[in-house]
């Protein structure tokens, strides 16, 4: 019988719901509104903020908070595309959902390695 | 084996009831937290770049545009949050010995998970 590969992209789908439930919405108010309009006096000053990020523990989490939220999308994203009504293009459409993802990954993994 | 026969469905299925158009929103959520992550992930390579590439890029998530997609996604986030953990006692059933975890404690812990799990970063980064 051939082996699905269902159960693995359902594994990352749900570990991305979880991380991007616990973590996003905070990522969001301090990266893309309390640091852009300035609220936050020093926290976001250059050397203070490139310590934090450079650090193991961070770039560790970042790469967490990056790449499994991708995979909760590609695997959404999907379904959502065949229930719009591309049904035809089922397996183009979970390629390049899950290819966006698996590229997203790579990208978060080299950027952050090289920091 | 035949093939299954599909009933043709205009796209538009999902405008003609609430529950089907909450159920589109909250799938669409991930399409703004993932373009949110790339957004991410060019402030950290602009980090790696330098100071000079650093402020830059924040005076670029200033300008009204960036602001606005952010709080879009921050209000897409939350209702993914919201609904990802109400949903959790679903996907989840927890006993003790006999009984089953009532599925509001389940709830409730993963919304307590939650708090915690932004004030701990937003102690560490302020």
């Amino acid at each position: 019988m051939k082996r699905s590969s269902e159960p693995l992209w359902w594994s990352l789908f749900a570990a991305g719901g979880v991380v991007a439930a616990l973590f996003v919405p905070v990522l969001i108010l301090l990266t893309g509104i309390v640091a852009p309009v300035g609220w936050a006096g020093q926290a976001f000053a250059y050397e203070r903020i490139a310590a934090l990020v450079g650090h193991p523990l961070s770039r560790l989490f970042l790469f967490t908070v990056i790449s499994l939220p991708l995979f909760h999308w590609a695997h959404r994203f999907r379904f959502t595309l065949v229930d719009l009504g591309f049904r035809g293009a089922r397996s183009a459409i979970a390629i390049a959902c899950y290819g966006a993802a698996i590229v997203g990954t790579a990208v978060a993994a080299f950027v952050l390695i090289r920091l | 084996m035949s093939r299954p026969y599909y009933r043709p469905m205009p796209g538009t299925w999902w405008l003609t009831n609430r529950a089907y158009f909450l159920f589109m929103v909250r799938e669409l959520t991930s399409v703004f937290i993932a373009i949110y992550l790339v957004l991410l992930l060019i402030l950290i390579n602009r980090i790696a770049a330098g100071p000079d590439a650093y402020r830059a890029y924040v005076t670029l998530l200033a300008s009204p545009g960036m602001l606005a997609f952010h709080l879009i996604a921050l209000a897409g986030a939350l209702y993914h949050s919201i609904t990802w953990f109400s949903l959790a006692p679903r996907g989840l059933a927890v006993r003790l010995g006999e009984r089953r975890v009532p599925d509001a404690i389940i709830a409730g812990s993963n919304f307590a998970a939650w708090v915690v799990a932004t004030l701990v970063i937003a102690w560490i980064v302020l």
